[in-house]
């Protein structure tokens, strides 16, 4: 039975074929550009906040210089009509240090939660170049963590990170700064620290994080060589940073860990929120023009079922006078609808697909993103589905009212009308 | 507002009976004729097909009736342009599904051989000429064997030539295959030649 509506319904579209193909390649050009719109959306997306979301850790524990919130003068409890003003409050001579912190690390290491830890220890210095010298910051780092978790490797564009391990005092310059110190791989560069003693340090990597001002004075060496620049001990970290399984956890962890190891704990949603913010703003965008261009196609496949169905208004008089029931005249065109929904689809798909990849060719070099050699792109499968399911969909609704208004077609009133 | 087409009609037709029904024009013979198919539903009375009420059926129920039933050939010939001429003649089988596609086939086939146009089976309707489609048209009628067949001026739009061939058909169905038929006509001649007119004023029969 079915099989005879469906092939009334493939003799409508080969008597319209020029017609038909015209729907379905609107079809097919609004899912392409959805899924090569989308695609090229997320992956500037995920690129952007690579940049910075990926090298930023997810909790981060560390000793805010801060004036102590409970001042002994708090303690004593007013008559009731008086009250205490304290002002120009100093922070007490507090270490920066993390107290116990092979400790904390062990603990961060063994909890289900967290996908690594790297300990770091930031030392301000100058850079000597000849008589200047020049602010920097110098990070001491566990290389191997710090790869692992924060792709570090990939923002050191010449030497090998591995090196600040095996070579004792070496240093990898951010780019900038090397571009002022005229430092090359294999030189020795000066750096004093705030207390005035001056070290020399070997440059083992160039390093380029894409941000101009970070590369200016960012520098990276291993944690004991930044140990040594303080005059610490072993022991010596000043931040933990953590990454953890589930990003959207950060927050409630921080709070846990600050209480627990009575530290500072920043997560990143509050250290980076205006990242997010443009990411999903980017991706409603981008939803919404191809959603359009979906509606768009959705009112051509319209069209040319209305005029179809008034074309053929005779043909489908007949059918009805012959025994064919209103259901069964809505199935045609419903299936004529459906029809230019899955073909235009599944061709918008592929040609989405090769889109993507095309997209994925064309070079694309910055200086800020020194990883990047093309234009990015994602090939998440939900927006094929999405794409998918969405074409289908507006073409059935599409189909949807002419369909019912041919069901609804008087034979007598076409009939007699002639 | 509502009008009256038709009073008072009460008429039934037996098997294998030719009749014909002539009138002026708008005296409602055709009105008569779609409510008697069941296409038009809006009327007071009974109407019974084979014995059984057609009142309160429901849109496809009244649809496999006429299917399986009752055979309509119109004034104009309503042929498909996009199928073969056998194919719009197996449509209604097809929907009756009674019959496998190569039997319905061959049936088709034996239709079209009754009205002389075996030949054209494989062309398309706007390949043959108007009398041809005619005839397709009542081939298509009787692919069901209906119990009754019904036209509204089947020869209207024919030559007098065209039309006798199928005034010839008509009569050759009723006396040799027993086949019931209600013709409305205009055409004094052709009603003349029926076995029984029934003729139509003001919505009344005389």
């Amino acid at each position: 039975m079915n099989k005879l509506i469906v092939s009334i319904s493939i003799s409508l579209m080969i008597a319209r074929l020029k017609q038909t193909l015209v729907a379905a390649i609107g079809v097919t050009f609004s899912i392409t550009m959805f899924i090569a719109l989308l695609s090229f959306m997320a992956g500037l997306n995920d690129l952007l906040d690579n940049l910075i979301l990926n090298r930023t850790p997810h909790v981060r524990l560390y000793n805010e210089i801060l004036p102590s919130k409970n001042q002994p003068v708090d303690i004593a409890k007013g008559t009731g009509s008086a009250y205490n003003f304290i002002r120009s409050i100093k922070p007490k001579n507090q270490p920066i240090e993390i107290r116990n912190s092979a400790a904390v690390i062990r603990a961060l290491e063994s909890d289900p939660r967290v996908l690594g830890v790297a300990p770091k220890t930031t030392v301000p210095v100058f850079y000597n170049v000849g008589m200047i010298s020049l602010t920097g910051v110098v990070s001491g780092i566990d290389v191997d963590a710090e790869t692992r978790l924060f792709t570090f490797s990939d923002y050191v564009v010449e030497g090998r990170p591995t090196d600040l391990k095996t070579v004792p005092n070496s240093i990898v310059l951010g780019i900038g700064a090397a571009e002022k110190m005229i430092a090359k791989i294999g030189d020795v560069v000066q750096v004093t620290n705030s207390t005035g003693q001056q070290f020399p340090l070997k440059v083992v990597g160039i390093f380029q994080s894409g941000i101009q001002d970070v590369d200016k004075v960012q520098s990276y060496a291993s944690i004991s060589t930044t140990q040594k620049l303080m005059g610490k001990s072993a022991s010596y970290i000043t931040d933990i940073q953590v990454k953890l399984h589930n990003l959207e956890t950060a927050p409630k962890l921080a709070k846990e860990w600050s209480a627990l190891f009575d530290v500072d704990a920043i997560d990143i949603q509050t250290a980076n929120s205006q990242f997010e913010t443009g990411s999903s703003v980017r991706t409603l965008i981008s939803y919404a023009v191809g959603i359009t261009l979906l509606i768009v196609a959705g009112f051509g496949i319209y069209n040319i079922l209305n005029m179809m169905i008034y074309e053929k208004m005779d043909s489908i008089a007949i059918l009805k006078a012959t025994g064919f029931s209103g259901s069964d005249v809505n199935k045609v065109f419903i299936y004529i609808a459906l029809s230019i929904g899955i073909f235009g689809g599944t061709l918008g798909l592929l040609c989405g697909l090769g889109g993507t990849y095309f997209i994925s060719q064309i070079p694309f070099s910055t200086a800020s993103l020194p990883t990047v050699k093309t234009y990015p792109v994602n090939y998440n499968p939900i927006f094929y589905v999405i794409g998918g399911v969405f074409s289908i969909v507006t073409t059935y609704l599409a189909g949807y009212f002419p369909s019912k208004k041919a069901s609804k077609i008087d034979p007598v009133e076409i009939i007699r009308g002639k | 507002m509502t009008v009256k087409v038709l009073d008072s009609v009460d008429i039934s037709v037996a098997k294998g009976e030719f009749v014909s029904v002539i009138g002026k024009s708008g005296c409602g013979k055709s009105t008569l004729l779609y409510i008697l198919s069941t296409m038009d539903t809006d009327f007071e009375g009974t109407l019974r097909i084979d014995g059984n009420d057609m009142r309160n059926l429901k849109d496809k129920q009244l649809a496999s009736v006429r299917n399986d039933k009752i055979g309509f050939v119109f004034q104009f010939h309503y042929l498909l342009n996009e199928f073969s001429v056998i194919r719009n003649v197996m449509l209604p089988g097809l929907k009756l599904g009674k019959l496998k596609e190569s039997d319905l086939e061959q049936k088709a086939y034996e239709k079209l051989k009754i009205l002389g146009i075996e030949t054209e089976a494989r062309k398309k309707p706007n390949q043959i000429s108007g009398g041809q489609k005619q005839r397709v048209a009542i081939a298509r009628a009787l692919i069901n064997d209906p119990l009754l067949i019904m036209g509204d001026e089947p020869t209207g739009n024919l030559d007098k030539m065209n039309g006798e061939i199928v005034f010839d058909i008509f009569q050759e169905l009723a006396q040799v295959y027993n086949q019931s038929l209600l013709i409305v006509t205009h055409d004094i001649d052709f009603a003349n030649r029926t076995h029984r007119t029934i003729e139509m004023e003001d919505g009344r029969v005389l």
